[in-house]
């Protein structure tokens, strides 16, 4: 608030407005994802196991096979958008510099953007037999 | 720009006790760090089988010497620690388990259960594949 136009206060003036509804979408995401994650953990562990000491070809067909390359897709999608919402958590706690904290925010948000797309392409591109 | 109003800050960590759940909930936010950046290695494999034979000797290089292997076996403690502990998050966003000797059942637990799973997988692991 750079010029203040009133006398209202700030508590003032957004009293009796109601509740925003989009206070807890984060939080509700999280627990979504979280909860989707702690199903799909297990077949997750029992796909990284089945590929110990394979080579490139054998670890291919196994990660090419369509049930296998669905939950580990489902599995990219939980856990990036959960640690996205987790880290940003702990930016805007410890981030106190407005600048820095919108930087931080965004290179989160790159990060986490580029990490889901480059797994899903290589699930992908191994799905397509190429 | 007003002046800044120097209200009373709630007091550091330094300032308290450390107790089992202070301590479990720091290392539930670093594991949840480690594994941010984890993601990394695993982005890594999945495009190296992607890519070809050659790529994906070079991941199999990196986890199969020692400092790799503690890598992974660390990725795995922080991974399942994380899991098992984030289940003591559904208790007390039900509104469960805020008894003192509950949540320090739940903690101890998700401790315990976190260490017993890894050495359980790396267990099978060893049994499946004999290292990577």
């Amino acid at each position: 608030m750079s010029r203040p136009s009133s006398m209202r206060t700030p508590l003032g003036r957004v009293r009796y407005l109601g509740s925003s509804h989009s206070g807890t979408t984060d939080f509700w995401r999280q627990r979504l994802t979280a909860v989707a994650m702690t199903v799909l953990i297990v077949p997750v562990i029992v796909i990284v196991l089945m590929l110990i000491g394979r080579n490139q070809a054998g670890a291919a067909q196994i990660l090419g096979s369509l049930p296998i390359a669905i939950i580990l897709v489902l599995f990219i999608i939980a856990s990036v958008w959960h640690m996205k919402i987790g880290m940003q958590i702990i930016i805007e706690d410890y981030v106190h510099n407005e600048t820095l904290k919108l930087a931080s925010v965004m290179a989160n948000n790159f990060f986490c953007i580029a990490v889901a797309l480059a797994s899903i392409y290589a699930i992908v591109k191994l799905s397509s037999g190429v | 720009m007003t002046a800044r109003i120097e209200r009373p800050l709630s007091p550091h960590l330094q300032t308290y006790r450390v107790t089992l759940t202070m301590a479990l909930s720091l290392i539930h936010r670093a594991t949840g760090i480690a594994l941010y950046f984890g993601t990394l290695l695993l982005a890594w494999w999945l495009i190296a089988a992607a890519s070809g034979p050659g790529a994906y000797a070079n991941v199999q290089a990196f986890t199969g010497n020692i400092i790799g292997k503690l890598i992974v076996f660390g990725y795995t403690w922080a991974l399942l620690h994380h899991l098992v502990s984030g289940i003591r998050y559904f208790f007390w966003d039900l509104g469960y388990g805020f008894k003192a000797n509950e949540r320090e059942a739940l903690t101890w637990g998700a401790l315990i259960a976190g260490i017993s799973l890894t050495v359980l997988v790396w267990i099978i692991a060893y049994t499946v594949g004999g290292g990577r």
